[in-house]
């Protein structure tokens, strides 16, 4: 299992501190503890719900070990694509698509591919926190058992490792049979965050994750990005520029269902190659 | 892989059980009208349904009185209910304070789940003698109170509970805005419940009228306690009648002996089903379409 | 300009009064069945089954009846959770909120709903004929089985249509089948089957017209599921048919235990329903 240092969000200057955002985290020396490296890549892509053309030929990978912001005004079709990327979308109505995507070299598409085992690969984050009905110790161990961890040592193990990583141990110790639903906001969403890494995902996918969330818990998720982003590579969806300004390493922007411009973060922000990229970080439009 | 396989089975056993449910429906209609059949190779339909003379051991299958004992109890529970059904849940969505709310609910559910049979002692207890003593010497001479009337009113109070349910669920779907925009323009809370409210969920309370009326249909046995059971079409409120489901009830163990009997039973029972089938689709039509219009 | 003010007022008097109606008849119901019922009831009426010429005025009391109710109302319970929670899963997990099947499916279920207990009580009874079967407690279970199931779809469904989308996402993006699904969502409608328990357990103990030609009558406790059973609705109707006045009495004690059950049944529900909101999101 993988090994997180946490960091204390109580200490006093926590909620004005962003030092951590900056150059503690030197991604050419985090190859992580996995030998295999997460891949993800996305090969003309169109998808259609009933007679709109949602997603227009898109292209692209996602670098592991790295935090990719999908940005672009509403309406755009990025969490469309996040939502396609797990196969969630199979439930819409009226919904068709062509192209692929290539999660560690196997389509996801593909009518052999076991979309579950895709799934497992990847958290979900949704906008809302969403916890199960259930206690909060259910909660973490509810995807472990689906995947065959039966052992009842074990499973206690996993909650505290992964209330532990998202800084929840603390706070919910004692009372680990309580239903969920009684946890503030911001402890359900890091819960969530938990339950998804509880079994054990290679990509994080977030749909606006701290967009429901008061500002300091916005900053602990995000700060737990960040310390994640070492074994894990992670897919946020986010409108709000800042916070892609603060964490993103890689930015992908989308309008209208294309894909404008994706590239490192620094390149897209200081040095915008499309007209339409540097209108929307100028805040032409929205 | 497994688990895949599992839901894959799951799927074709959860689908197999909800059609098989769903035909229930079309089970029961037919099996009853293929066990009704019989009776139309000797009579007619228009026969069966306009002769008032019923004599099964001659062969004589007459369902006027217990179709006019059933429309006339039916119809009499409906006009005395739907004023107080009405009233109340206006006044529970509209008007009334959270302790009303508090004390009727509860009531209300109470009411929804007393048995009918004890509905019919309530009914042999109170209504009969009431409706015997006190409020037939001013019309007729003499009379049992097992009547028409008698029927009507237990019945009545049977459905007040379903009525008033359906009434505020469908009150609470109208939009707050209306309610605001109306007492803005300087309506009363009433005027607003009549002009606006009441106007607007029209469709929707006759489909719910329509639906109380369907399950007015089939009450069996509180009617049966009170109604006298005399299979003559009532000339007046205080006669007693004979409902179609009161007809089954009490026939139908000593049927066999006699011929056409039982196929006669099942034709009562068809009728039944035909009725509820009939109402309750058109209703539900209109009550979805309604829900459409509100979201 | 006063008219309008006086209509108001006479709308809310109205209004009270035709609230305070339905209250009085709550009241005079329970008034009326207690106050008949309380004088025959003792405790014989509950623990005895009629001992003979009991419908004459001998000794004994309903205990059979009582048996009969719990044993039917159980039973049929069980099947209709066994067969109504699949397929409200079902209908709402696995076919999407367009699916006609899914459309078909509920006006069904509407129409099951309002078909009369006398008519599936004839249907089944011509069916038991046609098999050879005599009237039993099977029967009876089978018919109110027949008459709950509608009742719990029906109450779940309205729940279950409302389960949040993210939810059912949640759990999918674990890796989760839809089959798994199944433990999230029953957590989530528990307190919605509770109450359509309840409401079928209401609808199931006072229903007469289903069991009177399948269950039958009898005087002893039924011991398998062959055997005929009474129930307590048509016990009280058969006591009450009697000329004697001490058995009519007995059959207004018997509608007060009836009574007292489903006040009880729904006193208990209620609190039960409360429990399993207890994790709901």
């Amino acid at each position: 299992m993988k090994e997180f240092q946490y960091k204390n969000p109580t200490r006093a200057t926590w909620a004005e501190d962003y030092s951590f955002l900056n150059n503690d985290l030197d991604n050419s020396k985090l190859e992580g503890d996995k030998n295999k490296k997460s891949n993800l890549k996305v090969t003309d892509l169109n998808l259609y719900i009933h007679q709109h053309h949602i997603l227009k030929n898109v292209s692209l990978e996602i670098p592991d070990n790295k935090i990719t912001c999908i940005i672009g005004p509403s309406g755009c079709g990025k969490s469309t694509l996040l939502k396609t990327f797990n196969r969630l979308i199979d439930d819409t109505e009226g919904i068709r698509y062509d192209g692929s995507i290539w999660v560690d070299d196997v389509d996801i598409f593909d009518k052999k591919t076991e979309i579950t085992d895709i799934r497992k690969k990847m958290g979900l984050l949704s906008q809302r926190p969403c916890p199960l009905p259930m206690s909060i110790y259910d909660n973490i161990t509810f995807g472990c058992k689906l995947h065959g961890i039966r052992n009842k040592k074990r499973l206690a193990e996993i909650v505290e490792e992964q209330l532990k990583a998202v800084g929840l141990w603390e706070e919910v110790k004692d009372r680990l049979h309580a239903p969920a639903s009684k946890l503030s906001i911001g402890q359900q969403q890091r819960l969530c965050l938990a339950r998804g890494l509880a079994v054990e995902p290679e990509f994080i996918l977030a749909d606006e994750a701290t967009s429901a969330l008061d500002p300091i818990s916005s900053k602990h998720i995000e700060e737990l990005f960040v310390e994640l982003k070492k074994d894990y590579a992670i897919i946020l969806v986010t409108h709000t520029l800042r916070q892609a300004l603060r964490i993103a390493d890689h930015v992908i922007f989308m309008y209208l269902g294309k894909v404008i411009e994706a590239g490192p973060a620094d390149e897209i922000f200081n040095n915008p190659k499309e007209e339409l990229t540097r209108k929307y970080l100028e805040g032409a439009f929205s | 892989m497994n688990r895949i396989l599992k839901n894959k089975i799951a799927a074709g056993m959860m689908f197999s059980l909800t059609l098989a449910s769903i035909s229930l429906v079309v089970l029961i209609g037919m099996g009853l009208y293929l066990k009704s059949a019989p009776i139309f190779k000797e009579h007619s339909l228009w026969e069966l349904i306009s002769s008032a003379d019923w004599q099964p051991s001659s062969g004589k299958f007459g369902f006027l009185p217990f179709i006019g004992g059933t429309l006339w109890i039916t119809g009499i529970a409906v006009i005395l209910a739907l004023p107080v059904a009405l009233l109340t849940s206006i006044f529970l969505s509209e008007h009334s304070k959270p302790y009303v709310k508090k004390w009727i609910f509860p009531a209300l559910d109470i009411l929804a789940g007393i048995p009918s049979v004890v509905y019919g002692v309530w009914g042999i207890l109170l209504v009969v003698p009431w409706v015997s003593e006190v409020l037939a010497p001013h019309f007729v001479e003499y009379a049992t109170g097992y009547s028409t009337l008698s029927g009507g009113i237990v019945l009545g109070v049977m459905i007040l509970p379903l009525l008033i349910s359906l009434f505020v669920e469908i009150f609470a779907a109208v939009p707050r805005d209306l309610r605001d925009a109306a007492l803005s323009l300087g309506a009363t809370r009433w005027q607003t419940s009549k002009l606006v409210i009441l106007r607007k969920t029209l469709p929707g309370l006759l489909a719910a009228v329509m639906l109380a009326i369907s399950r007015a249909f089939g009450e069996t046995i509180a009617v049966l306690m009170v109604c006298g059971n005399i299979p003559l079409l009532p000339h007046s409120l205080f006669d007693s009648c004979y409902p179609l489901p009161a007809l089954i009830a009490n026939n139908y163990g000593e049927m066999l002996s006699v011929p056409m009997y039982e196929s006669a039973l099942m034709l009562a029972a068809f009728f039944l089903f035909i009725v509820v089938l009939i109402f309750n689709t058109s209703s539900r039509a209109v009550i979805y379409k309604l829900e459409r219009k509100f979201q | 300009m006063r008219l309008k003010f006086i209509e108001e007022r006479i709308a809310k008097i109205l209004m009270s009064l035709a609230s305070l109606l339905v209250i009085l008849f709550v009241v005079s119901i329970l008034y009326t069945i207690l106050k008949r019922g309380m004088p025959a009831l003792n405790w014989d009426m509950a623990t005895k089954i009629p001992e003979g010429g009991y419908y004459n005025g001998g000794g004994g009391g309903v205990l059979n009846a009582i048996m009969g109710s719990l044993f039917i109302v159980l039973g049929s319970t069980i099947l209709g959770l066994l067969i109504s929670i699949p397929v409200v899963f079902y209908m709402n997990v696995y076919l999407s909120k367009t699916s006609k099947l899914a459309y078909i499916s509920r006006l069904a279920f509407d129409v099951m709903f309002g078909i009369p207990s006398i008519v599936y009580g004839a249907f089944a009874f011509s069916i038991m004929i046609y098999l050879g079967m005599r009237t039993s407690l099977g029967g009876g279970i089978l018919v109110i089985t027949l008459l709950v199931i509608p009742i719990f779809i029906r109450s779940m469904d309205e729940v279950a249509q409302h389960l949040p989308k993210d939810l059912l996402d949640a759990s999918y993006s674990l890796g989760a089948t839809k089959l798994e699904t199944i433990k999230v969502v029953l957590l989530q409608i528990a307190p919605g089957i509770a109450t359509a328990t309840l409401l079928s357990v209401g609808r199931a103990i006072g229903d007469a017209a289903g069991v009177m030609f399948t269950a039958g009558f009898t005087d002893s406790i039924p011991t398998s599921l062959s055997a005929p059973a009474a129930t307590l609705p048509l016990s009280v109707f058969f006591q009450l048919s009697s000329p004697s006045a001490s058995v009519q009495d007995r059959a207004y004690a018997s509608a007060l235990i009836l009574t007292i059950i489903v006040l009880i049944i729904s006193v208990l529900g209620r609190l039960v329903t409360t429990y399993f909101s207890k994790n709901k999101i």
